[in-house]
């Protein structure tokens, strides 16, 4: 019977692993709920956040702030790259079958992942944790990084800056009013396309910090996007599709399960994961907190 | 639908059979790669071209046929006379219960939920290693015993050739007996009843069409058929492994579809004989076929989205109405 | 022949049908009237099935009918066509009415025969009496809107119905449209016994040729019987006074 610390442990790390995938489904989620289209390039995004967050380190080198400047950097880089692909690509496919428009994301993930290898090539990459972060606390008798302690504050922290601009601000009123209707909102004089691109923009700029962030505790590699897109749909879909309190909880439940799921059982762990997925699609297909669409 | 002289179905199939005469293996494995992949893409379009469902797991019949048929012949001696058709029987009935959830979804839902079965079977077969061998998955697959056609050509010496030039042979009739049947099945009333749900639920419901159950009728045959080609891909590939049912696996067959044409029966298998020549030609050069892969498919959906049949088809019609106008 | 008795429904609060009773006897000439808005289309798919009513009930040849799904519905002997054409844009005008044929005659679970000749007779037959034998083979997203609107009625009739539900088979007509179509839709009903219930807009059309009239505002029941009495009811003419056509 493993002890209270060491269970605590395992939660804590299935913590981490959730607060990432809140990150990156976030901004899928984001995407669905607004351009009703499943991203599939937004793993490839969070893969390139975490080769350019590697690139800019190789060029500032060691210092107290590179690894923050590296790691907003990389996201700002990941967005601008977002809304161009929006703006000069993805926007002509909008009146078409919706199948053309996941395939082309799909095009995207063979494109971009392959530009990466020219790039970076196949050896895998590391970043150094950050200074200040890199020691470790005991918090209820289990020893967790300091880094990791960051993220898990992080998260919330970003979950709850984010609410704030959806219910709070006007930008966040238009972004809820295009998830209900868009049709209206251009009725109504707003700049429908420049919303799109923006939105598109904004879900890059997390899933790229995302994997910024990620690359002090994981190795950079080829084949992390294809890995993590999948993660990103269970959670979407367990949280609910274009719910953003729905992502949050689904991340959660997601990192409890797979990190439990190790523990006790190893061989099921990655099955239990898409039976929950298919149970909630069966059940429930918009998720836990998610809206029945028409 | 047109067709350019009702014949040349035949005599393709016809010429298909020369190829080992070529002399070269790497033509007889890239054929016999081609026809396998044309009844699996052949079997999606059932689905996606004719009754407008797009699914996103499709790998995973192709994954259950392949262990089915790998696991019948290599573990228990089972003949492929009887392994075969087991592929496609099983692999309908996991199609029958996983469609019947799906069938209850719509559009992303039902993309997502077949992803999510696609999966479980991807996760299954990746672990189970006892039955499955796990993620080294089961290497040598044994051929069809082709002992009593050995014995025939050593009287008549015009039909001696290497295991894998008979088992071509073998994989081109099965593949036509099946392409053969999806054809009556897309031409039949069943096949239409299938095109009036693509094109308009709504009104399909309201001529009498139970559409779940027509959808789920439509999941469990492209499925069988889709099992069928993996049973005869274990036995090319000399190996069946987890990765026959990954969802990468999904979307390339579902590229090949559209590459070819949605629109058209022998589309998707003109996909397939593109996409796996391509491939090869690519591969040799470079090791960025993505990229290349990636860059068609973008062109594909922005400029020919009806693929190259479509294309094709498009062109013809526009030539043969010049004369009429005039 | 088909009774509606206390139907209610709501989306979000709003009610759109909100306690709507009446009945079509058989072999009548029924009309549904009402301004925009009034619920006359969300009426029609709560009786064939499109809505689930969150009250009240439905039947049809004495039979409770429900919340049925159309498809069932359809087998019954209820045909019915759409406001916004529905029909099969990329089938070719025949094969849309053949369609409607090979399902409504159970042939749809067929997997081996070939479909082409199947029920050809009858299609034709049908499209001859909906004027569109001429247009068999061409694809049905070309046609004009009136000749769309005519291949609604031809599948529609195809179905062999009893009773023949129409959603304002007139809108997007000119008026000679309008009157062809109409004098079509009577003789066919007349020939064949159907019982027929349509919406309208067009005054003109509906007191030209109906026996029985319902009155809907804001998803109410105002007015309900014949033409002339319609035509004689106070609210009725509050409610339409300066909405004429």
């Amino acid at each position: 019977m493993p002890d209270l610390s060491f269970a605590f442990a395992q939660s804590l790390s299935g913590l981490t692993a959730a607060m990432f995938l809140f990150l990156i489904a976030a901004g899928l989620s984001l995407i669905f709920g607004v351009l009703r289209v499943l991203n599939f390039a937004h793993g490839t995004f969070y893969m390139l956040g975490a080769y350019s967050a590697y690139q800019i380190v190789q060029w500032l080198g060691t210092g107290p702030i590179t690894f923050w400047i590296a790691a907003l950097g990389a996201a700002t880089g990941v967005a601008l790259l977002g809304g161009i692909v929006e703006r000069f690509l993805f926007q002509r496919l909008y009146g078409k079958e919706e199948l053309y428009q996941l395939l082309f994301t799909y095009a995207l993930v063979l494109i971009l992942s392959d530009v990466a290898k020219i790039i970076w090539g196949t050896q895998q990459k590391s970043v150094s944790r950050p200074p200040g972060l890199t020691g470790a606390v005991s918090v209820f008798g289990a020893r967790i990084p300091d880094y990791n302690l960051f993220i898990i504050l992080l998260g919330p922290a970003i979950a709850l800056g984010f609410w704030y601009v959806l219910q709070r601000t006007r930008v966040g009123r238009f972004i809820r009013a295009a998830a209900l209707d868009r049709e209206t909102l251009g009725a109504l004089g707003v700049n429908v396309k420049a919303l799109y691109t923006g939105v598109f923009m904004l879900a890059s700029f997390l899933g790229g910090l995302g994997g910024a962030l990620i690359s002090p505790m994981r190795a950079i590699v080829p084949g992390m996007d294809t890995e993590v897109i999948v993660e990103a749909f269970v959670v979407v879909v367990i949280g609910g599709l274009g719910s953003f309190w729905g992502t949050f909880l689904g991340a959660l439940i997601y990192g409890q399960v797979l990190s439990f799921g190790i523990l006790f059982f190893p061989r099921f762990s990655i099955f239990s994961i898409f039976a929950l997925m298919a149970a909630v699609l069966i059940i429930r297909p918009w998720g836990l907190l998610g809206r029945p669409l028409k | 639908m047109k067709r350019l002289g009702s014949r040349w179905p035949v005599l393709v199939l016809i010429a298909a059979f020369f190829v080992p005469a070529l002399g070269s293996r790497y033509y007889t494995f890239l054929a016999n790669d081609v026809v396998i992949w044309a009844l699996f893409a052949t079997s999606l379009n059932l689905l996606v071209g004719y009754t407008g469902l797009v699914s996103f797991g499709h790998a995973a019949y192709f994954g259950i046929g392949a262990y089915t048929t790998g696991l019948l012949m290599k573990k228990i001696g089972v003949p492929f006379l009887l392994a075969f058709p087991a592929a496609g029987l099983l692999a309908g009935l996991f199609a029958l219960v996983f469609g019947f959830f799906c069938v209850r979804l719509t559009r992303i839902y039902f993309a997502m939920l077949t992803l999510a079965f696609a999966q479980i079977v991807w996760a299954i077969c990746f672990k189970w290693n006892e039955v499955t061998g796990g993620e080294q998955g089961m290497p040598e697959i044994p051929y069809p015993d082709f002992a009593w056609l050995e014995r025939v050509a050593t009287a008549a010496p015009f039909l001696s050739y290497r295991t894998s030039e008979y088992f071509y042979f073998l994989t081109l009739l099965m593949v036509a007996l099946c392409l053969w049947l999806l054809r009556r099945i897309v031409g039949s009333p069943f096949g239409r009843m299938l095109t009036t749900i693509r094109e308009n639920p709504e009104r399909a419901e309201f001529i009498g069409v139970n559409v779940r159950r027509y959808e789920l009728g439509a999941f469990v045959i492209a499925g069988a058929f889709a099992g069928l080609a993996g049973g005869l891909f274990g036995i090319f590939n000399r190996g069946v492994f987890p990765d026959f049912a990954y969802w990468t696996k999904s979307s390339e067959v579902l590229i090949m579809t559209l590459l070819g044409g949605m629109g058209t029966f022998f589309g998707p298998a003109l996909g397939a004989l593109v996409l796996l020549w391509l491939n090869q030609q690519i591969v040799s050069y470079t090791q960025y076929w993505p990229l290349i892969l990636g860059t068609i498919l973008v062109v594909l959906l922005f400029v020919f989205p009806g693929g190259i049949a479509g294309a094709a088809l498009g062109l013809w019609r526009r030539l043969s109405r010049r004369p009429a106008s005039a | 022949m088909l009774e509606v008795r206390e139907l209610r429904k709501s989306f979000d609060g709003f009610q759109a049908v909100g306690g709507v009773s009446f009945s079509v006897p058989r072999g009548s000439v029924s009309a549904i009237i009402g301004p925009n808005g009034a619920g006359k289309t969300t009426l029609f798919n709560l009786i064939t099935g499109h809505l689930r009513p969150d009250a009240g009930s439905v039947s049809f040849k004495g039979r409770e009918v429900t919340g049925i799904a159309p498809h069932d519905l359809c087998r019954l002997g209820m045909g019915r066509s759409f406001q916004r054409t529905n029909i099969f844009p990329q089938l070719t005008v025949y094969e849309n009415v053949q369609a409607a044929y090979v399902s409504h005659r159970g042939r749809g679970w067929s997997l081996f025969e070939r479909v082409e000749r199947l029920f050809r007779e009858e299609a034709e037959s049908v499209l001859a009496s909906v004027g569109l034998l001429d247009k068999a083979g061409e694809i049905a997203g070309f046609l004009s809107h009136g000749n769309q609107k005519q291949l609604e009625l031809g599948i529609a009739l195809a179905l062999e119905p009893e009773i023949l539900l129409l959603d304002e088979p007139t809108a997007g007509m000119s008026a000679q449209e309008t009157r062809e179509s109409i004098q079509l839709i009577e003789r066919i009903a007349r020939e064949r016994g159907l019982t027929l219930l349509f919406t309208e807009h067009d005054m003109e059309v509906v007191f030209a040729i109906s026996q029985r009239i319902t009155v809907l505002h804001q998803g109410r029941v105002i007015a309900d019987g014949a033409p002339d009495d319609v035509r004689r009811h106070p609210e009725v003419r509050r409610v339409y006074l300066g909405e004429r056509r």
